[in-house]
């Protein structure tokens, strides 16, 4: 299981984000901070993806998408909310049209605050739920060993 | 018994190879774009995590679908390199992809849908010359075994240029390269996300990737064909080659299926039929 640090395959989905942390998760993609060193791919497909990674916050349009890629993932997974309005809702937290954090929809393994979050901390919150993620395997490894596991919602092959 | 040996060694080292080239590939492809890109075995540690998750499928057949295409990957290459017929090897390529396009097909996904409708165009494309291919080296050699070829001591490069440089044009859109990755788009965030693949997750997508290796080594046993009168020369035409497909990936955008199609076959009818037509007179 110990391979699931080794390629963590990345998929971002921008809520209602400014488009500021959304820049910068692609900026981890570029020479400078080249995350595929360490096996990082962003793979734009959530059933091919370990981490979900999501900038700003949500609302009623999109809590439904939020909701359907997070169950499209097949497990092990780890979702981080990058950027303040991802984590709580920041500055739009009292809009009548933003409901708050990510954790308000799915759950939310690792935050990453930061208006907008530097590269630095995005990779350093990636890492952080990579630890998250072996933790998850292994849970998801014992529970298969004392009953079947149950996936919601899915045909399990 | 020498047959035997031959077939398990390529079993066994035919996925290593492939992966190794994989992770070579992406590599030199981070260094094209001025990135220090992942650690070499990269390839296997994707294929061994994929191997760990969760395999979701939305119908029984699908995954059925891509054991086939794994399986008659493997008998494709072992129909090569045991020394087989070249023709025969080369139907079993086609019915292995019919059976990636079938799973693709079985998913009812708009994206998976579409890749699989490429695929099928793309083959479209490169069918014939790959046919033309096994002609040109029945013309030169008198024999589709690939074990006679290669007995036959003779440089084919110089009787087949034109057909070696048609075989290379082709190999762009099976390696899955650039201006030809129509069916599987190399980066998942855009218009198909990743087309044939995208329905597929964990062991599934780790049998593509397999599969997939084993396929890159058959089709570069093939070129190896063309020089194998002399060893060094020929592994070094393979990795040229290999190069050279990870440069015009890295140089040229996706093209649209009109253009993949009309070219392949323009490619296909002068340098592969013109080749064949100037053996026939010559001979």
């Amino acid at each position: 299981m110990s391979f699931l640090k080794k390629s963590p395959w990345i998929l971002h989905y921008d809520g209602t984000s400014c488009n500021g942390c959304d820049i910068e998760v692609l900026a981890c993609l570029t020479p400078m901070y080249d995350v595929e060193r360490f096996g990082i791919v962003n793979v734009g497909n959530p059933k091919h993806a370990d981490i979900l990674l999501i900038t700003g916050s949500v609302n009623e349009q999109n809590t439904p998408v939020v909701k359907n890629l997070y169950r499209q993932m097949p497990e092990p997974k780890a979702v981080v909310a990058i950027g303040i309005c991802a984590t709580s809702g920041g500055i739009f937290q009292d809009c009548y049209n933003v409901k708050g954090g990510i954790d308000k929809v799915i759950p939310v393994d690792v935050y990453v605050p930061g208006c907008a979050a530097r590269p630095e901390a995005i990779i350093d919150g990636v890492v952080k739920a990579l630890g998250i993620l072996e933790e998850k395997a292994k849970a998801l490894k014992e529970a298969a060993h004392r009953q079947p596991v149950e996936v919601e919602e899915s045909s399990h092959d | 018994m020498k047959i035997f040996l031959i077939t398990l060694a390529y079993l066994v080292l035919a996925p290593v190879l492939g992966g190794l080239l994989a992770g070579f590939d992406r590599i030199v492809t981070a260094r094209m774009q001025s990135r220090v890109g992942p650690p070499l075995f990269q390839p296997f540690y994707d294929v061994l995590k994929l191997m760990a998750k969760e395999n979701l499928a939305v119908n029984h057949f699908q995954n059925f679908y891509i054991l086939c295409f794994l399986v008659f990957m493997i008998i494709t290459g072992a129909l090569f390199f045991a020394g087989g017929d070249l023709l025969l090897a080369i139907f079993a390529l086609t019915l292995a992809g019919i059976f990636l396009v079938m799973g693709a097909y079985s998913a009812n996904s708009p994206y998976s849908i579409i890749g699989a409708e490429r695929e099928l165009i793309l083959m479209m494309a490169y069918e014939p010359m790959l046919l033309i291919a096994a002609i040109g080296l029945y013309m030169a050699t008198g024999t589709f075994i690939v074990h006679d070829m290669i007995a036959i001591h003779r440089p084919l490069i110089f009787q087949l240029p034109g057909i070696f440089l048609g075989l290379v044009y082709i190999l762009t859109i099976k390696f899955r390269k650039s201006p030809f990755d129509l069916s599987t788009s190399h980066h998942g965030h855009q218009e198909i996300v990743k087309g044939l693949t995208t329905e597929f997750s964990g062991p599934a997508l780790a049998m593509i990737e397999v599969a997939h290796w084993y396929e890159n080594i058959l089709l570069l046993g093939l070129v190896y064909l063309f020089f194998a009168w002399y060893p060094p020369a020929a592994v070094a035409a393979v990795i040229l080659t290999y190069f050279f497909e990870i440069f015009i990936d890295n140089t040229y955008a996706r093209t649209k299926w009109h253009y993949a199609v009309k070219w392949s076959w323009a490619v296909a009818a002068t340098l592969g039929v013109g080749n064949v037509a100037t053996l026939y007179f010559l001979r």
